[in-house]
């Protein structure tokens, strides 16, 4: 038996791998009906709820907290259970024009029809493979200690923090490839379409958040706009720090291209059905947490689940859990998972960590995962 | 229009409500509103034959306050989410009642086929105080000229089965508009029917055919199939007369063999989910650029590009929904799941699926 390169697998059981996820995949969709249209549709209608209630009580300054807090809590669901997922196209087979991966667009500076191109297909399909997946530091941060260091990374943790508070305006830059530019591998050209896109959507957050709302309550004008302000900054952050734990926790792998590519395709040597489900798995972490927690991050505390099966709807994820776990111990594969604490902590060791050069002597600290790791 | 109408559909509303529409929230409290998206209640359901396999029911609709009305002979999409599987599912019908104005009820006679799931529901399980998603209406298979200005034009309807139902909107609207027989105008209904027990309307049709409105109504049944030389006995210049046929393809295939490259006929037909072969035979076709090969069994993605077209991609293995295309018609196997489809259409992923037999997809 081979082992294919850089991987811990044998062919045959890569392969086996490949076939094992595309049953979960076979037999969970084939499952969908009623109770994913019937959740999706509560969150919805719990998500207008916060959002009219943190809107109404914005007319009495006493209450302002609870509306800062009502507004959050609608724009985190709506960004993270309802805009990343329904974008994803998890709700497609309902043929509902209002949960809609070609028509939503989510309350985000960053434009839909953007984000779907860099997120879905970049991104989920290049997952972790240096020089491809754009996500590994944003192009922006130094993430991984392949990603060679310059004495601009002193600055990782300050950049990290920015990216945190800014973190939707980030989201909407990521799309410029403004490292490409300056890199000279990208024309400012190319850009130009994107703008508009971009400007449109600001225009639209501006006109309700900071002119619109404020102005529906007159005399409590500024009151309103801080709030809503405080609303867009608090799901930046919590937006931010729930995404940073999906593939930046230490253990975590990445590959380079030529090791992805073990097979031998009609255009070439190509990766395999298995070989991408392997590195979607051991590129990726979860965050354990209650089933709030899991709602209020989208189901991205499953983030090796969405990973495998990211058209999947978000709530079936704790049930697949179950049997990726028990793939993974059958394997002896890494499987990341930690609580919110423990991921965050590990995330911004290596923020702190990559900020300087390589130290050849200590070597990156034990994975954290539950199943013992392959040797 | 209110002023509530009009603000509901102005842009600072759009711009407040938004990601989600208006119509999301109004629909939360309750289903009957709407600023810009039509949904109807079932208001009563009729049953009009009983034959097994294709009993027809008719629908009374009472739309939002968004539908616009409808001319006589247009159609409706109608939505529906068919119980069990949350799936909604869109069909085009055409409307059977009188021309209407914005707000009005409208009817929809609809015939149970074998394999019409949307169809099988409305006849079967469609109840009073359902609620359906509806479209505005359209369709050029429409009477132009009203029956308030009405000229010596004669009027030919052939229809075949449940096809009787937009020409009956166009007669009911001539009637209910006070045509009749002093307007000198004469209308010629030929419609074909398996047999007596499968006739949709048949007291409404009687009473017509014996009152003093000029309308002849012509009932066929059974074996009967549609010829030139009785359609010429009946009308010898029908090649210079305004005709509206609407019915299965065979009856519309004779017709339109008979009146050659007259252009006084207007055809109606809808599509019916088509049957799988099961291999990789038959055609693919690319409507929007007329590209079109037989079918290599590869995925449609691929088959495009092999035609030399360039159609949106991105991940390639069904995950991202870059390559998004409507196929129009034919049945297609997703490769991953092995699921088949052949519902007319309906968006999918061409990178992950191939064509089981002829297929069309917009691109």
């Amino acid at each position: 038996m081979s082992t294919v390169t850089g991987t811990t697998l044998t062919r045959e059981q890569l392969d086996e791998l490949g076939r094992e996820f595309d049953v979960i995949r076979q037999r969970v969709i084939a499952d969908l009906g009623e109770d994913d249209a019937a959740y999706i549709r509560g969150i919805v209608k719990k998500q207008q709820q916060f959002e009219v209630a943190g809107r109404a009580m914005f007319y009495l300054p006493p209450l302002w907290p609870l509306a800062v807090a009502a507004l959050s809590v609608s724009k985190i669901l709506e960004n993270m259970e309802i805009g990343h997922n329904v974008m994803h196209g998890q709700y497609d087979w309902m043929g509902d024009p209002k949960l809609n991966s070609r028509i939503y667009d989510w309350d985000n500076v960053c434009p839909g029809e953007q984000w779907k191109y860099s997120h879905n297909y970049i991104h989920h399909t290049f997952t972790n493979v240096l020089g491809k997946d754009r996500d590994i530091g944003y192009g922006i941060l130094r993430m991984d200690e392949d990603q060679k260091w310059h004495p601009y990374y002193l600055g990782n943790p300050l950049y990290a923090f920015l990216l945190m508070v800014f973190f939707e305006w980030g989201v909407a830059m990521h799309d410029l490839e403004v490292e490409n530019i300056v890199a000279g591998k990208r024309k400012l050209e190319e850009n130009k379409a994107l703008h508009a896109g971009i400007m449109r959507k600001v225009r639209r957050q501006a006109l309700k958040d900071y002119l619109l709302f404020p102005a529906l309550t007159g005399p409590l004008f500024p009151l309103t706009l801080a709030g809503n302000a405080t609303a867009n900054l608090i799901r930046n952050v919590w937006a931010f720090n729930i995404i940073f734990c999906g593939h930046f926790p230490a253990g975590v792998a990445t590959f380079t291209e030529e090791e992805c590519l073990d097979v031998e395709g009609p255009n070439g040597r190509e990766e395999s059905r298995g070989h991408w489900y392997y590195r979607q798995l051991l590129g990726s972490a979860n965050i354990t947490g209650s089933k709030l927690f899991h709602i209020m991050s989208g189901n991205l505390s499953h983030q090796i689940e969405h990973h495998l099966f990211p058209d999947i709807p978000a709530r079936r994820y704790p049930e697949i859990a179950v049997e990726v776990r028990e793939i993974c111990e059958r394997y002896d594969l890494a499987y990341n998972t930690g609580s919110l604490s423990t991921q965050l902590f590990s995330v911004a060791r290596k923020i702190v960590r990559l900020a300087l050069p390589n130290r050849t002597t200590s070597p990156e600290p034990a994975p954290v995962a539950e199943t013992p790791v392959a040797a | 229009m209110s002023l509530v109408t009009n603000l509901l559909r102005s842009r600072v509303a759009a711009a407040l409500a938004s990601p989600h529409g208006v119509d999301h929230y109004l629909e939360q409290v309750n289903p009957m509103w709407a600023a810009h998206d039509v949904r109807a209640r079932v208001v009563a359901v009729r049953r009009e034959t009983e034959t097994a396999g294709a009993c027809v029911a008719t629908l009374t609709l009472q739309p939002t306050s968004t539908w616009r009305g409808h001319r006589a002979g247009q159609y409706v999409q109608v939505g529906v989410e068919l119980p069990g599987s949350a799936r909604r599912l869109t069909r085009c019908f055409s409307i059977s009642s009188a021309a209407s104005l914005p707000g009005e009820q409208i009817t929809l006679t609809v015939r149970a086929h074998e394999e019409g799931q949307v169809s099988k529901f409305l006849v079967h399980e469609a109840r009073p105080g359902q609620m359906l998603h509806l479209s505005q209406a359209d369709g050029d298979f429409t009477l132009h000229e009203s029956a308030a200005t009405p000229t010596n034009n004669r009027l030919v309807f052939i229809t075949g089965g449940s096809g009787i139902t937009p020409a009956m909107s166009i007669v009911r609207t001539l009637l209910r508009d006070g045509y009749d027989g002093r307007a000198n105008r004469k209308v010629t209904f030929l419609h074909f029917a398996r047999g007596p027990e499968d006739q949709i309307y048949a007291d409404e049709l009687a009473e017509i055919a014996a009152a003093d409105n000029h309308v002849d109504v012509h009932l066929r049944h059974g074996e009967a199939r549609f010829s030139e030389f009785e359609l010429r006995r009946l009308v010898p210049q029908f090649r210079d007369t305004d005709t509206w046929v609407c019915g299965p393809s065979g009856l519309v295939d004779l017709v339109r063999e008979a009146y050659g490259d007259s252009d006084r006929l207007r055809v109606e037909f809808f599509k019916q989910p088509s049957t799988a072969t099961g291999t990789a035979e038959g055609d693919v076709s690319f409507t929007r650029s007329g590209e079109s090969a037989a079918n290599t069994g590869a995925s449609l993605l691929e088959q495009a590009e092999a035609l030399g077209l360039e159609p949106e991609f991105g991940c390639r293995m069904g995950i991202c929904f870059s390559c998004t295309s409507r196929k129009t018609d034919g049945t297609v196997r997703n490769i991953l799941t092995g699921e088949e489809s052949s519902l007319p259409d309906q968006d999918i992923r061409i990178c992950v699926s191939a064509p089981v037999g002829d297929c069309s997809v917009d691109l």
